[in-house]
């Protein structure tokens, strides 16, 4: 399995026919055809083979089924270094090809955390040795993700580091956050944050509200998530950086970021896909698949969050891949680690969204590829000619029912057990190479 | 920092009714900084010192200008360079100089700046030469004194004889300051070296350029019109002069700057980026350098560094400011400053 190894230009040419070419960067949704040369993208689109096919291509027929740009998934945490026993970048790669993802973003959440030139160095190294995907690493926002002193965004960039992400943490010194955005903005550097205000979270455990009240679980009350985001893009407006919201779960986030917008801040946002498409009373019988960070919300959040990702106020849809194991999760829901895997999911439940008719094919592949590519500055997220051929080949329609027994990951903490979702990744393409087929 | 005036306006140097050529010259009781002074009294400063300089480089350097006259040093923030600077610059004229060592002093035990200031202004000095932590600590002290007072620096305010010493190595190098490309490096934040010579430079119609770190940059000072930039290659393009500024410790760790080697990749003054200056660039720092943070020990002691003559120049400034101060028509004329 050392393809991925091979260089690109031995790459055979490859010819995805009979497709329905979906590419939110062009705005094209049309049937219509994909040709890959030398792992890049040559034609796509309706008129891609008006010039014939080229010599020696491996032609393979879609019969009808979508092809898009591979997703590029912006949160993503890896278990290497430190937590190999729940993935590895080998594993989340396996998992990632089957969902249709072809650039994972990792989080810097490791041990040693992501903080360093050379743990970025080691981060690609690792993931050239073992995995198939494309691996692009966050770093860490602050040292040891303390929270007090900024990383060296400078070298971080050069090393390769895509942006700076807090993780899990919050950076609760407001100070340290209003400095990390202005030296973030010398080099045009996004600054990743997780809006959680961590002593209005406390004990809370999940969606303050009546599910919390009758399960007898501390509640997190939305304001722990909009006292932060409001306070972070004032911040954003005085330093002048790129400030992303890692994730929001809230109606009242949803406003603040569509505040900041209007007022021409540069804020954007990421939501997680379990937060558009399950909600606190999934919890059920004190599910810890369902515990997550930010933790499940009412329906009417859930809502509020669909549209704005409809509407583009909230830009990226991550699946915030999460993977734990027994240990930390067998536990009492209050004991139990927050965290669910996603890779394998994230693009099949957002089609949940497509077919209940909340958003357009179109609109999630940006959210899930183009939109995350463009924010993190990849050549990635699009079939423009040029652009390298990844790729995703997927039957919006196929009926399946997710089994833990199918989970490519090294953690099988998905809340989507048992599920029932309609669509289905028949093929993934990596650089002109079929990394992962069905 | 309010109303900073980058061209001070012609505000007149004279006093009614004596109205002569030579009364453009510097004629004040005080200096307090470079803001407010005219062109023509920063001029006066500089020809004086340039005079001075002679006399430092000859055996005998005994002046008697100021002989009879007592100036005192009080220094509430440690400087070595700065106060034996001072201290020679008075010896040098004639003057009893007497150093206050605060950390040993009175104001250990609480006593307040207003106090301390009366304390002195009985034993009648004629000069009083302060360096503060707090910026308008020293204009504060001035108000209560009834001798002349030189600010030898007050908190990220002024550092006007630093100014001054610079802009008099400048031109005894490059014969001029006017339309000389002067790029300012480093720490402009924290920076009273960088404020006077801002106003001064730009006084004498030099273009000045801010380089460093958005973090250590406040934004004003784009806003007041100067070039500002994040890039030493930018910055130092067809520079004439590099000013490097030290980058205090407790700033370099994560709070401002993430950390020495990055802060010394993008802005350490290394002969990679002094390559981007004019060829005949000269290079500046007002000491104590970081060699190894903002500068490289390659160009602190090598030939285009006028480092150690800036120390020189210090004392010539000095000298210049203290006579002035002491023995103008402003130390004689009640409440003129």
């Amino acid at each position: 399995m050392s393809a991925f190894a091979k260089r690109a230009g031995d790459t055979p040419p490859l010819v995805i026919d009979n497709a329905r070419v979906v590419d939110p960067s062009r705005g094209i949704d049309a049937p219509g055809a994909v040709i890959a040369l030398g792992g890049v993208i040559a034609a796509a689109g309706p008129d891609a083979l008006n010039q014939g096919q080229p010599d020696g291509a491996e032609v393979v027929d879609a019969g009808g089924a979508v092809v898009a740009p591979g997703l590029v998934d912006m949160r993503v945490f890896v278990g290497e270094p430190g937590f190999d026993h729940r993935e590895t970048f080998a594993s989340a790669s396996r998992a990632a090809l089957s969902g249709g993802i072809t650039t994972i973003v990792t989080m810097p959440d490791t041990h040693p955390v992501i903080d360093d030139p050379a743990l970025v160095d080691y981060v690609f190294r690792r993931a050239r040795d073992t995995a198939r995907v494309r691996v692009r690493p966050m770093a860490a926002l602050t040292k040891g993700q303390a929270g007090q002193e900024m990383t060296e965004f400078g070298l971080l960039k050069e090393a390769g580091a895509v942006g700076f992400s807090s993780g899990r943490q919050v950076v609760a010194n407001a100070q340290v956050l209003r400095r990390a955005l202005t030296y973030a903005r010398d080099f045009d550097a996004l600054v990743c944050h997780m809006p959680e205000d961590p002593d209005l979270k406390g004990a809370g455990v999940m969606n303050a509200g009546d599910t919390a009240v009758r399960l007898g679980l501390s509640g997190i009350p939305s304001e722990a998530e909009s006292v932060i985001l409001a306070r972070d893009l004032r911040l954003a407006r005085l330093a002048k950086g790129r400030y992303h919201a890692s994730l929001v779960s809230t109606a009242e986030a949803v406003d603040l970021i569509r505040w900041a917008k209007n007022q021409g801040i540069q804020a954007t946002a990421g939501v997680a896909i379990t937060n558009l498409t399950l909600n606190e009373i999934d919890v059920g019988a004190y599910r810890t698949f369902f515990k997550t960070q930010p933790p499940l919300r009412s329906e009417d959040d859930r809502l509020a969050l669909v549209q704005a990702v409809a509407d583009g106020v909230i830009d990226v849809v991550v699946s915030n891949h999460d993977p734990q194991d027994v240990e930390t999760k067998r536990q009492p829901f209050a004991e139990a680690a927050d965290g669910a895997v996603g890779l394998e999911t994230l693009l099949a439940a957002g089609l949940r969204l497509v077919h209940a008719g909340d958003l357009s094919l179109s609109r999630l592949l940006e959210a899930t590829a183009t939109r995350p590519a463009a924010l993190l500055g990849l050549d990635a997220g699009t079939l423009k000619p040029g652009a390298p051929a990844d790729l995703v080949v997927l039957d919006v329609d196929a009926p399946w029912v997710l089994s833990e027994t199918m989970l490519l990951s090294r953690s099988k903490n998905t809340p989507f057990e048992g599920a029932r979702f309609m669509g289905r990744v028949a093929m993934t393409v990596v650089g002109g190479q079929v990394a992962f087929r069905r | 920092m309010s109303a900073i005036r980058l061209a001070p306006a012609a505000e007149p140097a004279y006093h009614a009714g004596f109205m002569t050529m030579t009364d453009y010259g510097f004629d004040r009781r005080h200096l307090l900084g470079i803001e407010g002074l005219t062109r023509l009294e920063i001029l006066d400063l500089l020809d004086r010192a340039e005079a001075n300089v002679e006399i430092g480089r000859q055996a005998n350097k005994k002046r008697d200008s100021l002989s009879g006259r007592t100036q005192i040093n009080l220094f509430f923030e440690a400087s070595t360079r700065t106060q034996s600077s001072f201290e020679l610059a008075g010896k040098r004229l004639g003057a009893d100089v007497m150093n206050m060592a605060v950390a040993a002093s009175s104001v250990k035990k609480g006593e307040t700046l207003i106090d301390t200031a009366a304390t002195l202004n009985a034993m009648n000095p004629d000069v009083i030469v302060v360096r503060h932590h707090a910026s308008g600590a020293v204009a504060l002290l001035a108000q209560k004194v009834d001798c002349s007072v030189v600010n030898a620096g007050d908190g990220a305010h002024e550092h006007p004889t630093q100014a001054l010493l610079d802009a008099l190595t400048i031109r005894r190098h490059k014969g001029r300051i006017e339309r000389l490309t002067i790029a300012i490096c480093g720490d402009i934040m924290h920076s009273r070296v960088a404020r006077s010579n801002i106003l001064l430079l730009t006084a004498l119609d030099a273009r000045v350029r801010l380089v460093g770190p958005s973090t250590l940059i406040p934004s004003a000072f784009r806003d007041m019109g100067l070039e500002v930039t994040t890039s030493m290659r930018e910055g130092l393009k067809d520079a004439d002069i590099v000013m490097m500024l030290r980058l205090q410790r407790e700033r370099m760790q994560g709070s401002l700057v993430p950390s020495v080697r990055e802060y010394f990749h993008y802005y350490g003054l290394d002969p990679e980026k002094l390559a981007f200056a004019k060829p005949d660039a000269l290079v500046m720092h007002p000491g104590p350098m970081n060699r190894g943070v903002e500068i490289d020990p390659q160009v602190a002691d090598g030939p285009q560094s006028l480092i150690r003559e800036q120390v020189e120049m210090g004392v010539a400034v000095r000298m210049a400011v203290l006579d002035a101060v002491v023995n103008g028509r402003g130390a004689r004329t009640e409440g003129s400053a």
